[in-house]
């Protein structure tokens, strides 16, 4: 990695030239360290990175800060807006502050650390993404997870896991419903375990054996007359 | 005089039968009863709805002039997303190959559409579940969609597809999400999906990170960022209010609008939805015209209609009416021999018959369309199909072409509402166009 990050400052560069910049980069690019200033709310501020570099964000971001992320290190040193690395396929996204809605949808790979909360939908149709929430997250989170696990040090809003299917969720504090075909499952060492090795690598410290842990319990896998009433 | 009878054995008179509980009523209700769960069922609408069947194209006489059939040019090219993307698809024809998903169609039906539509000179669409390598080999323009279930979706697919299709919603149950039932769920479909093998796979109805138009604006603009403002961006619709939802996908940056009519199928759908939701794909291109023109946006961004075309009038008609473009779906899979009776005996195991088919839920399609048993795929020759599916299309737009020269249109988009009537009250109403013999269309 070179010494000095290459600074691009956002009020003087659109987003357009900052990712095409960014998308231009080889594999083997030695240009590793962005620092991204002023990005005020900016969307889709580093989407679509393929390479693996680090990007530093200096403020807000807005809608979709790093989606489809794949391979590359993205930490924004504030909050961010909804969808942040969505369908996110490999690396590390982080947020030193909040997240809003459907942070992490639908993503099939690598790490979001959300240092603060989390709004409505965190991590909603998940399919191997694992996210590390150091605060709350809100309702509807991890709908139609499929895969991955979601790791929540606070509480967790109305109807969590609604419709999961085999994505894993593990929360320390009060869940206020779960949604349908959700149930709390045993905590196994295994799963302590788990907790245990993605909280390390979020950096973000909390007791792992003090987690709950929820997942599917596979009714809804077959249409069927009896599960009516959950549809 | 005996009275009259349809029995002559026993001379009773003939029977009287409820219009409103016809004997297929009568079947749903006990079967209703029976299970307790509504039906499921592939294809799409089979009742009879007002189609481009109740408009006629007037051909040119005196006060038109017609250009010669086999000699006079009458050009089909039509070029797809010019709006915002740099890189626009030049189609040789205006009929592309709707989205269907590897999954609910096997391999070889992917492969067969493909290669067919290719040697044609369109496009094809991927579907729920994401892109296949077979299809991707086969197509020479593919066009790659996010739905809002997100199965399999990769951004190194997208970026090697030549336009990205967002899929609001769809004609068969605009509203409503997808469904693959377990029988068709396989170890490689459930690998690309991450899902468990085996189950009856739910997809959402909703997309899981934007609600409504304002977000579908900055949707639009991060796919755009991710390809690099190349490739054009769709914004498909069911049709329900095609006014607002063509109005809302322009204002939110689409660069093409595909907006699929009620009579569009589906791989497997509540009954109740495929019959019962949405308005027919006639009254619903007209509406998606006006607002493109009252956007002044007609032309600019580009209308692709699907939703029960089946021949080359039908192209023309949609044409004149004002798309841009038609998409197919049943049709091309009936050019693959769907309901073809072949392997009668299979059918009639599906409780059908050829022609009467909409079993696709099944996964046991007798001729190996819709399908993920390699028994029954192997029945599908890919070469064959692709032969077939270029026929199909190739002849769709001799059809097309042999009416827009008629109507003295050296251009098939040159076609219009002027050369247009309708033959119903009905039709003339939803089409816009004057009831035939009259300069009347009712509402005006
Ligand atoms: S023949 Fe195959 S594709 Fe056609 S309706 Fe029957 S199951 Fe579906």
């Amino acid at each position: 990695m070179t010494d000095s990050a290459i600074a691009i400052d956002l009020a003087q560069t659109s987003v357009r030239a900052l990712n095409e910049r960014l998308h231009r980069l080889p594999a083997d690019t030695n240009e590793r360290l962005w620092r991204i200033g002023n990005p005020q709310g900016a969307h889709a501020v580093a989407a679509g990175l393929t390479v693996p570099i680090q990007i530093e964000i200096d403020g807000h971001v807005g809608y979709y800060c790093a989606g489809m992320n794949e391979q590359a290190t993205v930490t924004v040193h504030g909050h961010a807006g909804t969808g942040l690395a969505e369908n996110i396929m490999s690396g590390v996204v982080r947020v030193t502050g909040n997240a809003s809605q459907s942070a992490a949808a639908s993503g099939r790979g690598g790490l979001v650390v959300i240092e603060g909360d989390a709004s409505a939908r965190c991590g909603i149709s998940m399919k191997g993404v694992d996210i590390v929430v150091g605060g709350s997250i809100g309702h509807m989170s991890c709908f139609m997870g499929q895969a991955g696990s979601l790791v929540v040090c606070g509480d967790a809003g109305a109807d969590l896991g609604d419709s999961l299917y085999e994505a894993e969720i593990f929360v320390a504090g009060a869940v206020t419903s779960l949604g349908a075909d959700c149930i709390e499952k045993p905590m196994t060492q295994a799963d302590v375990a788990r907790v245990a090795d993605l909280l390390a690598r979020a950096g973000i410290a909390a007791d792992a054996a003090r987690f709950r842990h929820y997942g599917s319990a596979r009714q809804l896998y077959h249409f069927h007359v009896d599960h009516a009433a959950a549809y | 005089m005996p009275p009259p009878t349809d029995d002559p054995e026993n001379g009773r008179p003939p029977l009287r039968r409820s219009a409103a509980f016809s004997p297929e009523v009568i079947a749903e209700i006990q079967r209703a009863a029976d299970q307790g769960i509504y039906d499921i069922r592939g294809f799409g609408t089979l009742r009879k709805l007002p189609s481009f069947d109740d408009l006629v194209l007037l051909g040119a006489s005196i006060s038109r002039y017609p250009l010669e059939g086999y000699r006079e040019r009458c050009a089909t090219n039509v070029t797809l997303g010019t709006r915002f993307a740099k890189k626009p698809l030049e189609l040789k024809i205006p009929i592309t190959i709707a989205g269907m998903s590897f999954g609910a169609l096997s391999a070889s039906a992917k492969r067969a559409l493909g290669q067919g539509a290719s040697a044609a000179g369109t496009s094809t669409t991927t579907g729920d579940g994401g892109m296949s390598e077979e299809e991707r080999q086969a197509s020479s323009t593919l066009v790659y969609q996010v739905l809002p279930s997100r199965y399999g979706q990769d951004p190194a697919h997208m970026r090697r597809c030549e336009a990205i299709e967002i899929v609001v919603g769809q004609g068969a149950k605009p509203g409503g999400g997808g469904m693959l039932l377990g029988q068709k769920i396989t170890e490689r479909i459930a690998e690309m999906r991450t899902l468990p093998a085996g189950i009856d796979q739910r997809s959402a109805c909703r997309h899981p990170d934007w609600t409504g138009p304002d977000d579908l604006e900055i949707k639009i603009r991060e796919l755009r960022e991710i390809t690099d403002w190349e490739k054009p961006i769709y914004v498909k619709v069911g049709s329900a209010r095609p006014k607002y939802d063509v109005a809302l996908a322009v204002k939110a940056g689409a660069d093409v609008v595909v907006l699929d009519g009620m009579q569009g199928g589906t791989g497997a759908t509540q009954d109740v939805f495929i019959e019962h939701a949405g308005i027919p794909t006639l009254p619903a291109l007209r509406q998606a015209v006006e607002a493109l023109q009252e956007l002044g946006m007609h032309r600019k961004v580009q209308l692709v209609i699907s939703g029960g075309i089946r021949s080359g009038a039908d192209v023309a008609k949609a044409l004149a009416m004002g798309a841009d473009a038609v998409s197919i779906g049943t049709a091309a899979l009936i050019a693959l021999n769907c309901n073809r009776p072949l392997h009668v005996d299979d059918y009639r195991a599906l409780g059908t018959e050829p022609g009467a088919c909409h079993h696709c839920h099944t996964g046991r399609c007798p001729v190996g369309i819709t399908t993920q048993d390699p028994a029954l795929e192997a029945r599908l020759d890919v070469a064959e199909g692709a032969r077939r599916v270029r026929n199909y299309l190739t002849t769709l737009t001799l059809e097309t072409q042999t009416l827009a020269r008629a109507c003295g249109k050296s251009h098939v988009l040159n076609l219009e509402p002027e050369d247009l009537a309708a033959l119903t009250v009905e039709a003339a109403a939803m089409a816009g166009v004057p009831l035939a013999g009259t300069d009347w269309i009712p509402g005006r």
